[in-house]
């Protein structure tokens, strides 16, 4: 392996990872405060084609950005609507918007654009940029520096930082402040939190509300980074994997940030692998180290890496006392 | 359940079709908004899935599968369990039934051949389902996230057989070689044949019996055994069941393992009576689909299979629409499948103060016994 071989193996593990990182840390606030969020997959597919569509229609990343985010907030209440205000349950809604997402999205991008169900490419301007161009230019041809630091970490766009910085933030938020103490202690035991005055249908929309804004941009990264337009299906299960990704890190944002980047690495690593035999193992087939993040986290769950613990509330309908 | 001051009729008969009203209203609505005429829609979907026998046949071939995995998540439900690996135990049911088939095939007559198909798929789903339900039951992860992943591992274990050691040599297409003829179950068109009626040629086959025999079957085991009965005694309250003597973590099993068998049949109509070799995409979001089927039918048999033949409907129906109607997609059947879910699933009970009040206003207003209930809920 030589440098530049690491270098784009570091910046693909992190092109790959940032969808990722930001459904796993939407999931986190929502499990955190009890609800399950089997959704994030079609809401990260409502985002990508809000992106798609909106950066077509109107020509800016703004307009983009804020389409993609306001449409998974809306998904996000209506999941807070059925399960938090009626009750209903929350793994049954998230799989009714992970199916009406596959469909809805179809729908609409046949009647707008009739390409079928694809958007046209979103133009230049409208995609995100690399953020400092000038700095990888610069350490082009310095040994180490250039390929792995250059290529490999500072040549991404300005989302893969956003994501980035809010590993750190969504840490902060959930342990540092007095709104993440109530959060946790919503998705812990909600009567104790009714019982000290704080509303619990509200900490949960909240929640809910945080993870539709972190949804959006998950999804709008998809059209805005990755690829340039929308095509249906296009998030391929991301959704489930940022999920097994923070049950793989515990529920914990940091620990969760580890388990995207090891499936984000996995995922780079995949393709390189085909046909290649490795040393002492002879040729791996793509489809193991592709199901690998899965396998990892029943794994995990069944108990054979460590203990897992979920919210104790995780699931659980509250109903006020009156 | 419910908190709700509805008579039991109305729990059972109003409330689901009210449901059922609102998301068809939802697919109308986007219909118009995508600017089509929902009467003509539903005017071309009905006379394709009901108007011809071949369009018939068709229906009630989509139907056969939705059975199948409709029943799956109803077995699961009654256990207190959601089985959402609907999917990835029928891809693993198709994987058996066809495994045996190209093994044995050529050389067992179909007297044989065929019910160890069926009895290999049914075994692979039920272990597919029954690895989840172990862990759940003595491991404590949750089965609704190791059903999840096992979807997903379920798809990449087929692609991997497929690509690496049953595809063809030389071949292009990702698919097996063609299981020798005692492997296929007969069309409808070759039995209807036996019995001298003409039936057009379809997918349509004899694995119709079999679903509709496990509907009987399921309907029977739940409410006419010991067994059904522990299994939905735990269903409803696994506490309770365990002070009667019923061990949880052994219906967990009993449910999970049923389910997947059931799921696992899938393969009897898609691989053994249609595709007659193992393919990629045999199951492509028919374990969803038994989702909504379940839920539709409230995880009742009788129920079951009504709401798989208005899903075939929908699938038969939605496919000749596409063909007529310019712009329109079979991905609009998808997004009803979704309204489905949601109002019917997850906010069945949204609309149920309002049911009662308007059930409880034609009966006169005499529901003492709802407003006791009220004060209650």
């Amino acid at each position: 392996m030589d440098e530049a071989m690491i270098g784009s193996l570091i910046a693909s593990t992190l092109r790959v990872s940032t969808p990722l990182i930001l459904c796993a840390l939407a999931g986190l606030l929502s499990e955190r405060a009890g609800v399950i969020d089997i959704g994030l997959e079609g809401k990260m597919l409502f985002a990508a084609f809000a992106a798609g569509a909106a950066g077509v229609a109107f020509g800016s990343t703004a307009v983009a950005l804020i389409m993609a985010m306001g449409t998974t907030v809306l998904l996000s209440w209506l999941h807070g609507f059925a399960c938090v205000s009626h009750r209903g349950d929350q793994v049954v809604s998230g799989v009714a918007i992970n199916i009406i997402a596959v469909g809805m999205t179809a729908v609409l991008g046949i009647a707008w654009f009739a390409q079928g169900g694809q958007t046209p490419p979103v133009t230049t301007e409208v995609r995100v940029q690399a953020l400092m161009p000038g700095v990888v230019e610069a350490l082009q041809g310095i040994p180490v520096l250039g390929q792995v630091v250059g290529q490999g970490l500072l040549s991404h766009n300005a989302m893969v930082y956003v994501a980035l910085l809010l590993v750190p933030s969504v840490w902060w938020l959930m342990f540092r402040t007095r709104f993440g103490l109530r959060l946790r202690a919503v998705g812990e035991n909600a009567h104790m939190v009714d019982a000290a005055g704080v509303s619990v249908a509200r900490m949960r929309y909240a929640a809910l509300t945080l993870n539709g804004l972190l949804c959006g941009l998950a999804g709008s990264y998809l059209v805005l980074a990755q690829n340039a337009a929308f095509v249906p299906n296009m998030t391929a299960g991301r959704g489930f994997m940022a999920l097994a990704a923070l049950i793989f890190g515990k529920w914990h944002p940091v620990k969760a940030f580890w388990a995207c980047l090891l499936f984000g690495f996995l995922d780079a690593v995949a393709i390189r692998l085909q046909g290649v035999p490795l040393p002492g193992i002879g040729q791996v087939p793509v489809q193991l180290i592709q199901a690998l993040p899965y396998l990892l986290t029943v794994i995990l769950l069944a108990g054979f890496i460590g203990r897992t613990v979920a919210p104790q509330a995780l699931g659980r309908p509250y109903l006020k006392e009156r | 359940m419910t908190h709700q001051p509805l008579p039991r009729w109305a729990d059972l008969v109003v409330l689901p079709i009210v449901n059922l009203a609102v998301a068809l209203l939802a697919a109308g609505v986007m219909v118009w908004l995508v600017g089509q005429n929902p009467l003509e829609v539903i005017t071309v979907l009905v006379h394709g899935a009901f108007g011809t026998t071949r369009g018939l046949s068709y229906t009630l071939y989509y139907a056969t599968t939705f059975v199948f995995t409709g029943l799956a998540v109803a077995v699961a439900f009654h256990g207190g369990l959601f089985n959402i690996g609907g999917e990835g135990q029928a891809i693993l049911g198709g994987l058996g039934t066809g495994l045996v088939a190209l093994w044995l095939s050529a050389t067992l007559p179909a007297w044989l051949m065929l019910p160890l198909m069926l009895l290999v798929g049914a075994l692979f789903g039920m272990v597919w389902a029954a690895v989840p339900a172990y862990l759940q039951a003595y491991r404590g992860s949750h089965v609704v996230i190791t059903t999840i992943m096992f979807n997903f591992l379920a798809s990449s274990l087929l692609v991997y057989l497929l690509v690496n050691h049953l595809k063809v040599p030389g071949s292009m297409a990702v698919e097996s070689a063609p299981f020798a003829d005692s492997a296929k179950l007969p069309s409808m068109h070759t039995f209807m044949g036996w019995l001298g009626i003409e039936w057009p040629n379809s997918p349509f086959n004899t694995s119709v019996f079999l679903a509709v025999l496990a509907a009987v079957a399921v309907y029977f085991f739940l409410w006419h055994t010991r067994l059904g009965y522990d299994l939905r005694a735990t269903g409803s309250s696994a506490r309770a069941a365990a002070y009667a003597g019923i061990n949880p973590n052994h219906q967990v099993m009993l449910a999970m393992g049923l389910s997947g068998a059931l799921a696992g049949l899938v393969g009897m109509n898609e691989v053994a009576g249609v595709n007659g070799r193992l393919m990629l995409e045999y199951v492509s979001g028919a374990g969803f689909t038994g989702i909504a089927v379940s839920l539709m039918g409230r995880s009742h048999p009788f129920g079951i299979v009504l709401a798989s033949i208005l899903f075939g409907a929908l699938f038969q129906g939605g496919a000749e629409v596409a063909f007529e109607v310019r712009g329109f997609s079979r991905d609009m059947v998808v997004m009803l499948q979704g309204f489905i879910v949601l109002f019917s699933g997850a906010m069945a009970y949204v609309l149920a103060p309002s049911v009662a009040w308007v059930v409880n206003g034609l009966r006169g207003n005499r529901a003492p016994q709802a407003v006791k209930g009220a004060a209650h809920g």
